[in-house]
């Protein structure tokens, strides 16, 4: 992991509860969600590989038996906040960042 | 290892193959295929989609791949050779039919010659009024061609339909420009100076000019190959089969449209299906015979709805027949009636063919034949009368005719395979895979299956919640609980999902809790409702202002005018009377509602399942039939029900008159004026399964109209299911339409005074989304693309068409003759610049 670059995003605070926001790193469209009641925040890619439209992060979280996932706004999809694996074709995987939230800051780690 | 060869690879062949490999004989058999065509088995039923869009793979038959993975071999445009120079030797029926200009109705060649030919053609001619030849017709004209149907026998379709409903047909048909000359044998084409096709000539009557002629008369049984082989042929053509399907040589079998099987030529795909079947098990070693197939058909010609069904020309002894026919809206039926009238024998529909499933089937003795069936005929249906009743169907009953699956394959299938979704049913028995005709009773079937094996999962919300729609519909109002993440705690588990989060949050705001995105509800909402317009493909949004009635100013229409012009915004007119402008950025939206409001405009809840607009005809104030000031009642109705959410969307109409401008018999409620005051519709929809609404009340003044709308209203909002509009909702509503006028107008339930008192508090409590969004910074804060900057998508990139943008699509690339690209940002898959 020491070749991670911790890119600051946001303050946690401009994240709503249980909803995605998108962000622009270094050209790359990435989806940010934060989950409650561990006020944990998960990031995968924003393009939705169903639709090529950037808008993951538009969806609705929750979760199906123990995956916390987002179903995509476009056409329905979800996918493993986790594990990036799309629940419905197993195939299709969107990549995933390590984040952390340090003194309530966001931060998305990209290798350089 | 024996080798089957297969001569022919069209949809029949096909089938024969697919099902062999099915049932794994290519063990026993090498198998080989022979095809003049240059592609594998496509599904010709559907060739005329090639002219709307549908590519060479879409209509193919195999999976990609199927050949290689199941070692048949495919000779590709290698017919027969011996038999190819015997091909020579037949002639065409008409003289001059080879002239260019002239074309058949076949193959996908066909119809890329007909299509570049027509590009220099202004007139074409379809020899032959049959099903075939109207369906060629039809692609004229969609190309453009000023098109004329001649047919030798007196009336369009002569095997389906009688002359009563020929005419109906044929109105309809000239009310679409065009033209059909009957009773007409053509007898010779007349070619211009350059040979090619300029005119057809008759036995009677005057030439008709013609740029391009398209063939279409009768089924051509292809039975060459049976008359170089020396096999025994038919007198009117077509190698003649046994009810094996075996020719005069026992090592040749013939199927599908070569073969004179059972007495005759079949032209449907279905009886061919049915003897590749027949083939099939005989190579398997079993016994198996074709005695004749049902040739009940239901399509849509030209636009116009056709069906024939059991004994439709009342040939049995002793058939009666009863006749409703319509010669303004041009509907002809025909039921035909044997016993005394108490059994349906079969019977023709033009023009609106509701009745078709359930007629056709009590032909064919699969459903009991109710006292009067004439009844049956007779225009509307109560809902939930005859639709239902799958249960009823016998378990040989053919529901799926394209692939022969009975009704007792799928209850088995969906039994013992622990199926649960209509997706898994398809799979397993291939019902509702071809012509798609089947899948609304495949539905019905799988629904019944699932209620007796007791699965209750399908009345459950989704995994969060055990209860249906309703029974939380009930927790929420009753424990008056207001938020999402209590109801989870106390009635449901995990984290909630896509379906119960909005479901709840549409209740929330249908039992009025204000504002639909403060606090956790904005977290509960789909991107429509979140950022309050509609999501696009490409991820831009669209923006439809509400206009009541369909009654707009002019200063209004300026201002939309300038929006789009200013945001660039792709503007069209929709279907439901408003203006639609696409391809906003969501930083936009607020700007644009900000301009829209200020024109005295509102949200028009277009992102919402909630109502959406009572349409309106301009009624007596202009019209000269109208009796009633319909206008100013839709723009009163619409302003009363805004913003109001539901179970799914809701629409309504209200017309002037009977002439029914508005489409309210189309609508959840419609209302139509009469003398005496309004009659009330309810429980009509379009889209996918169209129904007409039912006939509620009659004669009502405005007050009470009011009353039982908003009882109406109020009573499917608290007891429908999830996503379940007014017509499907009825049609399970034990009782129907009967009870539901009880709770309304008798308040057998007695809660109409709740349901008042709910309408009134949610008349009194709305605000326009928008207004009450702009008016706050917190909730505009949401109106950003990213978080961390103020960069636009850099994906969303827009070309310019007819002089409005529209998204780029993938094909668009290196296209130079297409529209021109305007690059409004770098797409960020393809830059990728950190890789
Ligand atoms: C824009 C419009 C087409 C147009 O260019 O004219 C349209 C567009 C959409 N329709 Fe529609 N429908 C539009 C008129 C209609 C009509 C005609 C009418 O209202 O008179 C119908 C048939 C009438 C009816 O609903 O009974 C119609 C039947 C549907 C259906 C099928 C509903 C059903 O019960 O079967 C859907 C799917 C659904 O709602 O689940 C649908 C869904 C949609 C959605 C929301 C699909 C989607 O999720 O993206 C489309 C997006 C709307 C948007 O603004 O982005 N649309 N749609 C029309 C907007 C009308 C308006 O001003 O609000
Ligand atoms: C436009 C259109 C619409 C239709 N709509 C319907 C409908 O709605 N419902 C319905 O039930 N039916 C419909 N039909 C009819 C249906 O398509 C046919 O009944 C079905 O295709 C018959 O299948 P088949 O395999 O017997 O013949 P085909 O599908 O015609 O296939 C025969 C194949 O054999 C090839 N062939 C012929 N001779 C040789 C040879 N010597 N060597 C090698 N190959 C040879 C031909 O080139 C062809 O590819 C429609 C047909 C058309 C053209
Ligand atoms: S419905 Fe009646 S009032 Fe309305 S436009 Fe038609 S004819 Fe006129
Ligand atoms: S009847 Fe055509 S797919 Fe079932």
């Amino acid at each position: 992991m020491s070749d991670l670059h911790w890119v600051p995003v946001c303050a946690l605070d401009e994240l709503v509860p249980q909803r995605g926001a998108a962000a622009l790193i270094g050209g790359r469209q990435i989806a940010l969600f934060r989950l409650m009641p561990e006020d944990e925040v998960l990031a995968i890619a924003n393009e939705d590989p169903f639709s090529e439209a950037n808008v993951m992060a538009r969806g609705i979280v929750g979760s199906i038996g123990d995956a916390v996932v987002v179903a995509s706004p476009m056409y329905k999809q979800h996918f493993d906040l986790r594990a990036g694996r799309s629940i419905e074709d197993p195939d299709v995987v969107v990549e995933t960042f390590p984040t952390r939230v340090a003194r309530g800051l966001v931060e998305i780690g990209v290798r350089p | 290892m024996r080798r089957l060869v297969v001569a022919g690879y069209g949809m029949v062949g096909h089938k024969l193959v697919e099902t062999l490999v099915e049932r794994g004989a290519t063990s026993d058999w090498e198998i080989v295929v022979f095809a003049e065509e240059p592609r594998p088995a496509y599904d010709r039923v559907n060739l005329s989609r090639y002219f709307t869009g549908a590519t060479e793979v879409d209509l193919s038959l195999a999976a990609p791949g199927f050949h290689a993975q199941t070692g048949v071999t495919v000779h590709l445009g290698d017919p027969i050779t011996e038999v190819d120079a015997a091909n020579h030797t037949v002639t065409g029926a008409s003289g001059g039919r080879d002239l260019p200009g002239c074309f058949v109705y076949r193959t996908i060649e066909d119809l890329v010659a007909i299509r570049a030919w027509a590009g220099s053609a202004r007139t074409g001619v379809v020899v032959g009024g049959g099903l075939l030849g109207l369906e060629a017709a039809n692609a004229l004209r969609s190309l453009g061609l000023a098109t004329h149907v001649v047919e030798c026998a007196p009336r369009l379709m002569p095997a389906q339909v009688d002359e009563g409903g020929a005419f109906a047909l044929r109105r309809r048909i000239e009310e679409l420009g065009v033209t059909v000359r009957t009773a007409s044998q053509a007898i010779e084409v007349v070619p211009n100076e350059h040979g090619a096709v300029a005119a057809l000539r008759f036995g009677e009557g005057p030439d008709l000019d013609a740029d391009l002629i398209v063939f279409s008369a009768g089924i051509r049984p292809r039975d060459e190959i049976g008359r170089v082989a020396g096999l025994e042929i038919g007198a009117r053509g077509g190698i003649v089969v046994d009810e094996g399907c075996r020719t005069s040589d026992p090592r040749v079998y013939a199927i599908g449209e070569c073969a004179l099987a059972a007495g005759r030529i079949w032209g449907l795909v279905g009886p061919g299906y049915d003897m590749a079947r027949v083939v099939a098990d005989q190579l398997a070693g079993e016994a198996s015979s074709f005695t004749g197939a049902d040739c009940s058909t239901k399509l849509k010609v030209l636009g116009v709805d056709v069906a024939s069904f059991g004994d439709a020309f009342a040939t049995t002894e002793g058939a009666e027949s009863v006749v409703v026919s319509d010669a303004v809206d041009n509907v002809y039926r025909r039921l035909v009636l044997g016993d005394g009238g108490r059994r349906v024998l079969g019977g023709i529909l033009v023009g609106d063919t509701g009745p078709y499933q359930v007629l056709a089937q009590m032909a064919r003795g699969d459903l009991p034949t109710p006292p009067r069936p004439q009844d049956l005929l007779s225009g509307r249906q109560e809902p939930g009368g005859v639709a239902v009743g799958v249960g009823e169907l016998a378990p040989t009953t053919r529901v799926c005719s394209c692939n022969n699956v009975s009704k007792a394959t799928i209850c088995d299938a969906v039994a013992s395979g622990g199926l649960t979704e209509l997706g898994q049913v398809k799979a397993a028995t291939r019902a509702g895979t071809g012509c798609g005709g089947c899948v609304p009773v495949v539905a019905d079937l799988l629904k019944v299956e699932l209620a007796k094996a007791g699965v209750a999962v399908t009345d459950h919300l989704c995994e969060h919640f055990p209860f249906s729609r309703q029974e939380l519909f009930d927790i929420v109002r009753i424990s008056g609980g207001r938020s999402f993440g209590e109801l989870l705690a106390t009635h449901g588990r995990g984290r909630g999902c896509d379906i119960c989060k909005p479901a709840v949050a549409s209740m929330l705001a249908s039992l009025g809790s204000g504002y639909i995105l403060d606090g956790e509800q904005s977290s509960l909402q789909d991107t429509n409702d979140h950022f309050l317009a509609n999501l696009q493909r490409n991820g831009t949004y669209s923006v439809v202002p509400r206009v009541p009635g369909g009654e707009i100013r002019p200063a209004q229409l300026v201002a939309i005018g300038e929006v789009a012009q200013e945001f660039d915004l792709y503007t069209k007119i929709t279907g439901a009377q408003r203006i639609d402008l696409f391809g906003a950025r969501v930083e936009h939206l607020p700007r644009i509602w900000e301009r829209l409001i200020e024109a005295g405009l509102e949200s028009g809840h277009a992102y919402g399942k909630a109502l959406r607009t009572v349409k309106s005809c301009v009624g007596q104030t202009w019209c000269r039939y109208g009796v009633q000031d319909s206008t100013s009642l839709a723009i009163q109705l619409e302003l009363r029900y805004r913003g109001l959410r539901a179970p799914h969307k809701i629409k309504a109409a209200v017309s002037g008159c009977v002439r029914e401008c508005a489409e309210a018999q189309g609508k959840d409620f419609g209302v139509i004026a009469t003398e005496r005051g309004w009659n009330l519709f309810v429980c009509g929809n379009g889209g996918a399964q169209p129904q007409h609404a039912v006939l509620f009340a009659e004669d009502l003044d405005t007050e009470t109209l009011i009353r039982y709308v908003d009882r109406f209203l109020m009573y499917y909002i608290r007891t429908a299911g999830r996503l379940e509009r007014t017509a499907p909702w009825l049609n399970k509503l034990e009782g129907g339409v009967d009870y539901l006028r009880s709770v309304i107008i008798d308040d057998a339930l007695g809660v109409c005074g709740d349901l008042e008192a709910d309408m009134e508090q949610h008349v009194a409590r709305y605000r326009c989304e928008w207004r009450e969004t702009l008016a706050d910074s917190d909730r505009l804060r949401r109106f950003r693309t990213f978080v961390n900057t103020d960069e636009p998508d850099p994906g969303v990139v827009f070309v310019r068409e007819r002089g409005q943008p529209r998204p780029r699509r993938s094909t668009d690339e290196g296209d130079q003759s297409g529209p021109e690209p305007v690059l409004v940002g770098i797409s960020g898959r393809r830059a990728g610049d950190t890789g």
